[in-house]
């Protein structure tokens, strides 16, 4: 018997032709009071997910406080003129629903999602929360102290000490140099000041909802324009903030935690927002670099040579700016080892095209991977958050993987030489100094913080 | 409501594999899965973490697509690719566009029929689990609590007790014999089960199945191994030390029934009661009206595992991370209060009706989740595995939730009095290390 084993080695089976990739239709509807409704049908199960998006984040507020955005999502939730805290909960589980309150650098967003044969009683509630939110002091010290008590663990866990000190050196005193708030921050807020920011943000006019689901959507229209018709309001005009200055230079920045046993990595630098005319050929130059498994960083430091287990690099688009953040988890002995092969890739991919083979992989992978949104209807949900909060192309979903495939070597080398800033990037190691040792001098000036971001 | 009918198909190689396709037209994407009825629990003694370094071993070369092709295959198809290793379970998949169906089973039966590794890829995948390790447990907060901390306090029987992520000396003590061995006892055809969920034509799909894993031999599978623990008499207490954290953490881990039990329902909707979110009874009690705590969480397997996919003893676990300023004895009896409230008035009928709808509503999700949007449908491949390999029974995906729906207030307040005892549970805390002045 010819086994497949005895066999020549086999041809791995070509792909099949391409499936249409097809869109669904949107309905797109700016409301009387300004609220701006993006509508798309998913049958895909008797649910529906949404987000009512504000356009005002923790960077507006950092000049009232810092991380004033978040506390007050924190606290909306826990009351309203109408409902306590408890019968908040009660009437979510009631629908089958979860709801979401969060903010980040640049706006505050109510994420909910519920059974569509609830969907009336849940957008009234969300209404209610975005009207009539009372913030009652007892929820709001609750909710205050609960806050404290996480930014001290947050500050003993590497990723988020390194990511904070990257947005602290790139940022400098752009309001996005702010991660968190520090613990007196938060100690120092007023329920007043939440309440301002609520009453002056969580308003209907450029705001966006965008809800996904098992629904026929002129109904669901009706119910969304019946429910919100009695809100008005605009928000305040969004502040300029002076442009961050771009690093000349490479520098370390460790942050000092005693007794780690393993020491995060991360080199970053200054980069693009999604509306950036390079932002598809970075993404694609990213991909190569470091974002996709099959990458070259991957298959370098872990694959090859087991420094690491995950990884990654990836281009965080903020509204105004974007950053570069190449990130692994090493052991300790090889700090100056994975820095050296994580410059070794960024000079690669700045200086030498990247081969035909590679580059079709490469297209292929994002123009595939961004199919697979299609699936399921938060997924589906976040693709059009992106698309419409930051006011991209109308058509920007349909020619997505039209625009990836048209994308060459040459594409790839000026992004990676504009924005991959190999020679001005900034190190940023968090591990217990004595352990890190001389590895981090090699690499630049060596500036050493504590967990709470005092210079040691 | 009305009854789930997501169509599902079936069919057994005759080397034993099962296929289970379950076709839905929404997306031109596919996910493909491969679970292999062998997990954690049962790695041999002397290999702790055996099971989850041999699932790394399965992405570093088989006959005909060697180290990193396979990956190189499912990214440049347009897909992305993972696996894990569980209690009971050692999963591998796929999502990819639907043109792509026939490579991705070519490249599991690939691996399915023999795995080629050398002395180079164990050497680099105990370092890189070694950093896996270091990094989701010995290097952050609270790292492995309580999925790794319990069950030496809780169980007695090695396979359900010991590390499951595995003491470095054991992951040293590996070698490629043990790791041939393993592949050869327990990664036959007729140990797994085959799944296409998504943009797939059944028969299609039954055929491509046949032509790549039809000619891979089936296996004689080694007997059942006894899981079983010796019944609980009294509570287990254990504690550990938390070397980064700021707050004291406790976690309670009842022992569950068998899957597919009355209790079972039952202990799943006092589960969704206690454990349900901020509406949940620990929540509500300890973190939102008492205050002593800062956070609490919990459920059947949490968090490593969900109520459908475990096949032996396992935990209903609650974890509090509770303020300095409140001792665990204190806080462990503000939790006693609810446990007590619930096994003595048991839930009003509005709660149970609440608790059921919110249930059912989790349930769609999973099925259509999704891991964050970029694995469609996983949920629903996750529970069709489990469903076939420990049941037999696929279509149960369909009909299971009837089961839920049906449990009676009073049959919930029972499994509160039989389940939420002393005797039956475990705790253990985990208190920070006094540090000196900086």
């Amino acid at each position: 018997m010819a086994t497949r084993a005895q066999a020549a080695k086999e041809k791995v089976p070509a792909l099949a032709t391409e499936r249409e990739l097809r869109w669904p239709q949107r309905i797109r509807r700016r409301l009387p009071n300004g609220l701006e409704v993006v509508l798309v049908e998913s049958h895909t199960i008797p649910k529906f997910n949404a987000q009512l998006i504000f356009r005002s984040g923790n960077a507006l507020a950092s000049r009232e406080a810092p991380g004033l955005a978040e506390m007050t999502a924190n606290v909306v939730r826990t009351g309203t003129a109408s409902r306590s805290s408890r019968q908040i909960e009660e009437d979510l589980r009631t629908m089958g629903a979860n709801l979401a309150c969060s903010a980040g650098a640049d706006s505050s967003a109510i994420s909910f999602s519920g059974l569509t044969e609830f969907a009336g009683g849940l957008l009234a509630l969300v209404a209610d929360l975005a009207q009539g939110a009372t913030f009652p002091a007892d929820e709001f010290e609750r909710e205050r102290r609960q806050r404290i008590e996480e930014l001290r663990i947050e500050r003993t866990t590497p990723g988020f000490l390194a990511g904070e000190r990257l947005r602290q050196v790139l940022f400098g005193a752009h309001p996005y140099s702010i991660a968190a708030p520090t613990e007196v921050q938060v100690e120092s807020y007023r329920r007043e000041q939440l309440v301002e920011f609520h009453r002056q943000n969580y308003v209907p006019d450029r705001a966006l909802l965008i809800a996904v689901g098992d629904f026929a959507s002129e109904n669901m229209l009706q119910q969304i324009e019946k429910t919100f018709a009695q809100w008005a309001g605009s928000p305040p005009a969004r502040p300029e903030f002076p442009a961050p200055t771009k690093a000349t230079g490479r520098r370390v920045h460790l942050v000092h935690l005693p007794g780690t046993v393993q020491t995060q990595v991360l080199v970053g630098n200054l980069a693009i927002t999604r509306r950036h005319p390079d932002w598809l050929p970075l993404t694609l130059a990213n991909s190569i670099y470091g974002g996709a498994f099959n990458s070259r960083l991957v298959m370098n430091i872990r694959e090859q040579k087991g420094y690491t287990y995950s990884p990654r690099s990836t281009v965080y688009p903020l509204r105004e700016h974007g950053y570069l953040n190449i990130h692994a988890a090493v052991r300790n002995t090889v700090v100056a080892a994975t820095l050296t092969e994580m410059f070794y890739e960024l000079d690669r991919i700045r200086s030498v095209p990247v081969g035909e083979q590679e580059l079709d992989d490469a297209r292929s992978y994002l123009s595939g991977v961004f199919s697979l949104g299609l699936g399921t209807q938060d997924a589906l949900a976040g693709q059009l958050a992106t698309v419409y909060l930051n006011e991209l192309p109308e058509d920007y979903l349909e020619t997505y993987r039209q625009k990836v495939r048209a994308l060459t070597a040459e594409d790839v080398l000026t992004a990676a030489r504009k924005h991959f800033d190999s020679a001005n990037a900034q190190i940023v190691i968090v591990g217990d100094r004595e352990q890190v040792g001389e590895q981090a001098a090699l690499f630049g000036p060596v500036e050493t913080y504590d967990q709470q971001g005092n210079r040691l | 409501m009305t009854a789930l009918q997501i169509p599902i198909e079936e069919t057994k190689l005759d080397n034993g594999l099962r296929v289970v396709i379950s076709p839905d037209r929404a997306a031109p994407v596919v996910t493909v899965g491969v679970y292999y009825n062998i997990g954690f629990r049962l790695e041999p003694r002397g290999r702790s973490g055996f099971a989850h370094l041999f699932e790394h071993m399965m992405f570093q070369g088989s006959e005909n697509a060697g180290k990193m092709e396979h990956i190189k295959l499912v990214n440049s198809s347009g897909g992305v690719l993972n696996g894990s290793t569980h209690y009971d379970v050692t999963n591998y998949f796929q999502a990819v566009p639907s043109n792509a169906l026939a490579r991705m089973l070519w490249l599991e039966a690939d691996r399915m029929r023999a795995l080629k590794v050398d002395e180079e890829n164990l050497r680099n995948q105990r370092d890189v689990v070694k950093e896996e390790v270091r990094v989701n447990v010995m290097n952050r907060p609270y790292g492995g609590f309580p999925w790794l901390d319990l069950p030496p306090v809780a169980f007695q029987n090695w396979a359900n007790a010991h590390n499951f992520y595995g003491d470095f000396a054991d992951l040293d003590a590996a070698t490629l014999d043990d790791v041939q061995t393993f592949f050869k006892t327990y990664y036959a055809p007729n140990n797994a089960v085959l799944l296409i969920v998504g943009e797939v034509d059944p028969p299609e799909g039954f055929r491509l199945a046949q032509q790549y894993f039809g000619d891979i031999p089936s296996n004689s599978l080694p007997a059942q191994a006894d899981v079983s623990e010796p019944p609980q008499k009294e509570e287990r207490r254990g504690a550990v030390e938390e070397p980064f954290g700021t707050l004291p953490a406790i976690a309670v881990g009842y022992q569950a029934p068998a899957r597919r039990t009355p209790d079972w329902f039952a202990l799943a909707m006092l589960d969704q009661a206690l454990h349900g979110g901020r509406a949940g009874r620990i929540h509500r009690r300890l973190v939102l009206e008492k205050q002593v705590a800062v956070d609490t969480e919990g459920g059947i397997q949490y968090p490593v595992g969900n109520l459908f996919d475990y096949n032996g003893p396992t935990l209903m676990v609650t974890r509090i991370l509770h303020k300095p300023e409140y001792s665990a004895e204190k806080t462990l009896e503000t939790y006693d209060e609810v446990i007590g409230e619930v096994q003595e008035q048991g839930v009003s009928e509005d709660e149970l009706e609440q608790v059921k709808v919110k249930f059912r509503s989790d349930y769609f999700s999973m099925l259509e989740g999704g891991m964050g949007g970029y694995m469609p449908r996983y949920g629903l491949m996750h529970l069709l595995a489990c469903f076939a390999l420990f049941d037999g029974e696929p279509g149960l995906v369909n009909t299971i939730l009837d089961g839920f729906q049906k449990v009676t207030r009073a049959r919930l307040q029972t499994a509160a009095q039989k389940f939420l005892v002393p005797s039956n549970r475990s705790i253990v805390l985990r208190q920070p290390v006094q540090k000196g002045t900086a």
